[in-house]
């Protein structure tokens, strides 16, 4: 299992998801769901730098690169080498 | 030519691809003074049809209050029509002066300051009294021009679920490192009609230090035993540090809003706050009438008797006949369905039954969370909320949502 990944996904349930139910995958879209709007996308953003010990930019920490937990393990990835 | 045809096509082409989502926002004309019964002109361009509002933000019915209107009258005769003035140079009068005093004494705060809207205020609120070294936390579901607010200013921010006091406990103890903290939440949101919890968020925002603002646009003058907004119904009025609201809704619908709090952030924004510096001053017109305005809501609680009365009639009435909403108190009361198409047929054969209420479906509500919102008015009569709730029930009745819970309309219509 890529523990990178289940971290993040475990974050995005605990962060955002309420309803127990509600399936939530690797590549579920948060963004362009609704899931996750923009404006609340900013705790991921914070928790990722943080527990990853990166800075993302403006230009990276898109919507786009936020949409899924792959996109964003992806992007965590270019900074981590 | 810098605006091309080709550009032209570009532009056009963003507008049809908000045709094609299904989010073009129609024109409607309304010919007639705003009232519990309006004259209405839609499509754009069709004959004229009477039609009871329950879609607008006159909660108190004083858009069209005699009493208003003559204050503005007089004022216009008096002070002038404008003042061709931001408020520092010469834009304010004494008037102006009067009405940040009285809102003061009306919300029970220390300070206020007028801005041009509720909307500029929040636009300028947090940029004027916090810093890169300070965070923000906000309520998930805070009104736009809060949300734009907090984008403008250089502190750090973070969001909380709505509602949810152990996630802003959490929150509050993950920031607990900066160097000041500021709670953001709406007094009473404007989607779901739901109360937030002000009373236990004083509570936390003691425990951690923090500070805390409301924005009472949807409360201020009906919420609360004497409309003072949500510090009053929870009880809390010496302990909310900032509060913004708007004279465009209860308080006689014209526009304006402000900031209102502990006195030295209501002078850093008179200091700081830029759309309080670099837009012009509340007309005179405006601040007469919303003068009376308050005069009439501190000399008597009638009109927000009136609309609780309304509103406990109109959600007894409403769940009676078979349709779903969202539980709570306040005037505002969504009609859930769920469905985004569903709210807005239904929305249209509403307004054919003489009704003029608006669905709300994503990205204005959750994905998923598809409405229609009723708002009721101290303007309304128990004839005209009867002929509402008649209507919906006929309505629900064509789409066989009557008695239907979330999952059975979800089944039926998908989401
Ligand atoms: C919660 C809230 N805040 C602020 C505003 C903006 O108020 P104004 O119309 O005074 O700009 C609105 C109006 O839609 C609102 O609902």
């Amino acid at each position: 299992m890529d523990e990178m990944k289940t971290d993040v996904l475990e974050y995005v349930k605990d962060e955002y998801v309420d309803d127990e139910d509600e399936e939530v995958t690797f590549d579920t879209p948060l963004i362009s769901s609704g899931l996750v709007d923009s404006f609340s996308m900013v705790s991921l953003k914070t928790f990722i730098e943080k527990k990853y010990s990166l800075k993302l930019s403006d230009e990276e920490a898109t919507p786009q690169a936020f949409d899924t937990v792959n996109s964003i393990v992806e992007l965590v990835r270019k900074h981590t080498g | 030519m810098a605006y091309s045809d080709a550009v032209r096509a570009e532009f056009a082409g963003e507008i049809e691809g908000i045709r094609e989502k299904g989010l073009y926002k129609e024109k409607r004309f309304i010919w007639s003074s705003q009232g519990a019964e309006i004259d209405v002109e839609f499509p754009e361009g069709a004959g004229h049809a009477k039609a009871l509002n329950f879609c607008a933000n006159n909660y108190l019915g004083l858009s069209s209050h005699p009493d208003v209107i003559a204050a503005a009258h007089e004022t216009l005769d008096d002070r002038g029509y404008g003042m061709s003035s931001v408020r520092f140079i010469c834009g304010t009068q004494d008037i102006h002066r009067e009405l940040q005093d009285r809102v003061s004494e009306f919300l029970g705060m220390e300070a206020t300051l007028l801005f041009p809207s509720c909307m500029d205020a929040n636009a300028g609120v947090f940029e004027a009294v916090l810093g890169a070294d300070d965070v923000i936390i906000a309520d998930r579901l805070i009104h736009a021009s809060l949300v734009d607010g907090i984008r403008l200013c250089s502190a750090q921010y973070d969001t909380f679920k709505h509602m949810d006091m152990k996630h802003l406990r959490k929150k509050l103890e993950l920031h607990s490192d900066k160097r000041r903290t500021l709670v953001v939440t709406d007094g009473v949101f404007s989607m779901d009609g739901d109360l937030a919890p002000i009373d236990e968020m004083c509570d936390l925002c003691d425990e951690y230090g923090a500070m805390l603002l409301v924005d009472d646009s949807h409360a201020s003058g009906f919420i609360g035993p004497k409309g003072r907004g949500t510090h009053e119904h929870f009880g809390v009025m010496d302990r909310v540090d900032i509060i913004t609201t708007t004279f465009g809704k209860a308080l006689g619908g014209a526009s304006g809003g402000c900031v209102s709090g502990r006195r030295e952030l209501v002078e850093l924004c008179r200091q700081k706050a830029r759309p309080y510096l670099f837009s012009n001053s509340l007309a005179p017109v405006i601040v007469g009438a919303t003068i009376r305005v308050i005069e009439l809501l501190s000399s008597s609680t009638e009109r927000r008797d009136k609309l609780e009365k309304n509103t406990a009639y109109f959600r007894e009435q409403i769940t009676a006949a078979g349709l779903n909403i969202r539980e709570g108190e306040t005037p505002i009361v969504p009609v859930m369905l769920y469905n985004a198409k569903l709210a807005n047929d239904m929305a249209r054969d509403m307004y054919a039954e003489g009704i003029y209420v608006i669905g709300f479906f994503f990205p204005v509500v959750p994905a998923g969370q598809a409405r229609i919102r009723v708002q009721l008015s101290a303007a309304h009569e128990k004839e005209h909320i009867d002929k509402c709730v008649e209507a919906f029930r006929k309505v629900g009745e064509k789409y066989g949502i009557l008695g239907l819970d979330k999952k059975g309309i979800v089944d039926k219509y998908g989401l």
